[in-house]
């Protein structure tokens, strides 16, 4: 019996799916739910902006209204993928100006992304509303002025964490004279001071103005002042704190926090004075997420601060929180889903940060809702491993930083492996796994038998042999990412599981055994991957066997890339073009 | 004071990994009696350059992409992140541990001097290019950091060291300084800004091909190609046209506030008195009355 949906009721059903991941689902069944599928997407994810071309993207998704894009590797968070790599925004700008005059948001991660590519949006979509750029790099404030003088219908412009050329504190004064649609903005990465009457005109010809993350420029009394202006605010990243606490800009200040009735996240507080901290107690009771990661407080005043916060779902903080306000948190902060430590500068204290293991344990303990976790610490136990898988298996996301690598289970000098063989085996939510501290082959053959719903995986300094990637590349139901660093396997496992490798997104190796040869093999068995070598010398100066310093390999539809710099190498598959770094001669 | 300590860690091969591990916790152990491995890790074979060395060389690639025409990337910026320096309790044997370790000393990269160094526990000092002020040499984002993170906490230590320490942490961000002259160039009708740096410019012949340049774009009406600004034959000639005829003119705004024709005064003297240029239309700039340019701004 062959039934088949009207195209118009078939599109009206699709047009309830919104996870993209059950839209490539449904778009692979048959032809006719492709094609209606692709006509009704609205909002469209590219994670490796190399695994195809933006034409393509273009013409297969011809309602696009949102697009996303990942460029670099992650580990170039890290410093470990150099300069000029790529991650070009500028292709993809291009051809959507040309072709999806209808895009209203662009969301980039990790990727160079020049004036000229802001220019270029805010001249080509009529209705922009929203860019978000994370981690990226390449641009100055003038394009960022464009965006804010020439796109009407702004709603979000948000900056995080991206290295902007700053020219000063200009481009604020760029947006439009009457009100603005503004909903979302976000600075807190630029440098230069922004004149606070503008800041301040701004905020008050926002009505929509809900999330504000100011750069540390600004003043606590500026703070006060738009805090007066936008009592409406339900995120906020503070300025800094370094003045001298004025007894009356504290109470002002007070007074202002306490008006904002509305506030659920609270960011920024870059070097706040202890002596500050109080006049945030108003809207502790209704905050949900907490970033005190810039906050260089002591564990005392951060325990005062954090045993109001009764509702916090996310919490970001320093080691200077120490096990005894880890403690703290897990007795009173029962909502908490996700909880990162990030370590303090080594020398700030004299005396040493008393953050261990226990801290984690306690949090793991008290708090039922735990689910995401980044973690650094000196040393662990596989004991503690254990007691968190037991407590918290609905943990979804475990990134464990044992910052001593090869540091064994401190107190019986054991390798990890029981402890991240608990956490596999008992977190069956888990997506996201980092690893470290010393572990064996075993610890692989655990991760790869029991993390079944494992999507990225990230290992240092771990393993004794091939077998490990073996494990990794033959198990591991789920994975699409991983990424190694200064491992000591060589070619065998990546080759004889070449195949896995176009199941996943992409695979970085660095620092680890794998040879030139190896990688000119795989290229040539896998048509649909790109194995790109980072190496300054060309690999062909040197034996076959010797092995290469990075290697980044993804699948794509696209074909090598043409933007490669001199220090990226492709294998053609074509053998006798052999290596350059030019795709396509 | 601070030394510079290279790492070393020689994956010689899978066997030995427990001889080494014997060998490192004779050397490595701290105060507590706990063995710890060296913190000493090279990258690379033996005989290999450490990559390090080798990230230095890449981070001094200024590659540009013949695609977008990227502007350089910062990577002073990046640079600077490096030396943050995470050293744990251990000790570092220095020396070569297992043979053929060759040069592969990895200094911490560049001299920035926003370091903040931990006194390190006695070592042997290595033969490396002791460039860096960081008490350990460090391996490349180890521990994994983001560069953002690392770049916020060494401004603010520099900052809490007092002195000078703006000038440092401006330094860190911003990479070298160098005196320029930047000011704001506006024109009748477009969209934005340009800021351009009048230090560049030997003559006004260079300024007004530059202004050329970046302006043409605008009188067309329509953005040209990347890049292609300018680069059409036809367009700069359009525009020259415009600017040499009766449609435009540039125009400054002087330290007195006044606005004042480009081209009148010898170019040292217009470079000590420009605060602000403007491209405007003849007709717009008659009288240079400063209500005018009011007028004119608020319009755009």
């Amino acid at each position: 019996m062959n039934l088949r949906l009207p195209s118009k009721v078939l599109e009206h059903i699709i047009s309830f799916i919104d996870s993209n991941e059950d839209r490539n689902s449904v778009s692979l069944v048959c032809k006719s739910w492709f094609e209606t599928e692709r006509k009704t997407r609205k909002r469209v994810f590219v994670g490796n902006c190399y695994a195809i071309t933006p034409a393509a993207v273009a013409r297969r998704f011809p309602e696009m209204r949102s697009l996303t894009l990942k460029g670099k590797p992650h580990f170039a968070d890290y410093n470990l993928v150099p300069d000029g790599w790529g991650g070009y925004a500028w292709p993809w700008i291009e051809a959507m100006a040309k072709k999806s005059p209808s895009l209203e948001e662009i969301r980039l991660k990790r990727m160079v992304v020049t004036d000229e590519c802001l220019e270029l949006i805010a001249a080509s979509f009529k209705d922009f509303k929203v860019l978000v750029l994370t981690s990226c790099e390449g641009f100055s404030t003038d394009g960022i002025a464009a965006i804010a003088a020439t796109c009407r219908n702004l709603r979000v412009l948000e900056l995080r964490e991206c290295i902007v050329e700053d020219l000063g504190g200009d481009w604020l004064s760029y947006f439009p004279e009457t009100s603005t649609s503004l909903v979302s903005l976000d600075f807190s990465c630029l440098d230069s001071e922004v004149k606070l009457s503008d800041l301040e005109r701004l905020v008050s010809r926002s009505p929509d103005l809900k999330s504000l993350k100011l750069n540390p420029a600004v003043t606590v009394d500026g703070l006060e002042s738009l805090l007066r202006r936008a009592p409406q605010l339900t995120e906020l990243g503070t300025g800094s704190f370094s003045a001298e606490l004025k007894p009356e800009a504290f109470s002002k200040l007070s007074e202002a926090f306490t008006n904002c009735k509305q506030l659920k996240c609270l960011s920024g507080l870059w070097d706040v004075l202890p002596e500050y901290l109080p006049a945030l107690y108003s809207v502790c009771p209704g905050l949900t997420s907490l970033n005190l990661s810039y906050a260089t407080v002591r564990m005392p005043d951060l325990v005062e601060l954090l045993r109001r916060c009764s509702k916090l779902q996310k919490l970001w903080v320093m080691d200077l929180i120490e096990d005894k306000g880890l403690e703290t948190v897990a007795s009173c902060c029962k909502e908490l889903r996700e909880l990162r430590v990030f370590p303090s500068v080594p020398d700030l204290d004299a005396t040493n940060v008393a953050l261990t293991e226990q801290g984690l344990v306690f949090v793991s303990q008290g708090c039922p809702k735990l689910e995401s976790v980044l973690y650094f610490c000196v040393q662990f136990t596989n004991a503690a491993l254990i007691t968190i898988a037991r407590n918290r298996p609905n943990i979804k996301c475990f990134r464990l930083c044992v910052i001593e690598p090869f540091a064994p289970d401190y107190k019986t000098n054991e390798p990890l492996d029981k402890g991240f063989k608990a956490i596999a085996e008992r977190c069956k939510y888990l997506q996201r796994l980092s690893v470290s501290g010393l572990l064996t082959d075993k610890a692989f053959k655990y991760i790869a038998k029991h993390a079944k719903k494992v999507r990225m995986l990230s290992v240092a300094f771990a393993g004794d042999s091939d077998l490990m990637l073996h494990h990794l590349l033959s198990g591991c139901e789920s994975l699409k990412k991983l990424e190694i660093r200064d491992c000591p396997f060589g070619d065998t496992a990546l080759l004889e599981n070449a195949s896995k490798l176009e199941t996943m997104r992409s695979l970085w190796l660095s620092s680890c055994f794998v040879s030139f040869g190896a990688c000119k093999l795989l290229s040539q068995k896998m048509p649909r991957l790109n194995v790109e070598v980072i190496d300054e010398h060309p690999p062909e100066t040197r034996p076959e066997s010797s092995p290469v310093e990075r290697i980044y390999i993804y699948r794509t539809v696209a074909g090598p890339r043409l933007d490669m710099p001199e220090f990226v190498w492709t294998i053609h598959k074509n053998p006798e073009i052999g290596v350059s770094h030019l795709a396509i001669k | 004071m601070s030394e510079s300590v290279a790492a070393e860690h020689d994956y010689i091969g899978l066997s030995e990994f427990p001889t080494m591990e014997a060998t490192m916790s004779d050397i490595t152990k701290n105060e507590d009696g706990l063995n710890f491995k060296a913190t000493e890790l090279r990258l690379g074979l033996p005989g290999s350059e450490s990559p390090e060395r080798v990230d230095q060389r890449f981070l001094s690639i200024k590659s540009s992409c013949p695609v977008s025409g990227a502007k350089r990337v910062f990577s002073d910026a990046i640079n600077g992140s490096n030396k943050w320096v995470f050293s744990s309790g251990s000790t570092t044997a220095t020396g070569d541990v297992g043979s053929g370790s060759g040069p592969g000393s990895s200094a911490v990269k560049d001299g920035k001097s926003t370091t903040f160094t931990k006194p390190a526990v006695p070592v042997k000092e290595q033969k490396s290019s002791a460039t860096a002020p960081a008490s350990k040499a460090q391996v490349v984002g180890w521990p994994p950091i983001r560069s953002f993170r690392k770049n916020t906490m060494a401004s603010s230590q520099s900052l809490k060291q007092g002195n000078n320490s703006e000038i440092e942490e401006a330094e860190a961000k911003s990479g070298p300084e160098q005196p320029c002259l930047y000011v704001k160039v506006s024109m009748e009708g477009a969209p934005y800004l340009r800021k351009i740096d009048l230090k560049t410019y030997k003559s006004y012949l260079e300024l007004s091909s530059a202004l050329e340049k970046m302006f043409s774009c605008f009188t067309i009406g329509q953005f040209g190609s990347h890049g292609g600004c300018g680069r059409d034959g036809l367009n700069e000639s359009r525009l020259t046209d415009l600017l040499r005829g009766s449609e435009y003119v540039v125009t400054y705004e002087d330290k007195d506030s006044d606005w004042m024709l480009v081209g009148d005064v010898p170019w040292e003297m217009f470079l000590c008195s420009c605060k602000k240029l403007r491209i405007m239309k003849s007709s717009e700039a008659i009288g240079l009355a400063p209500r005018v340019m009011e007028k004119c701004r608020s319009r755009n």
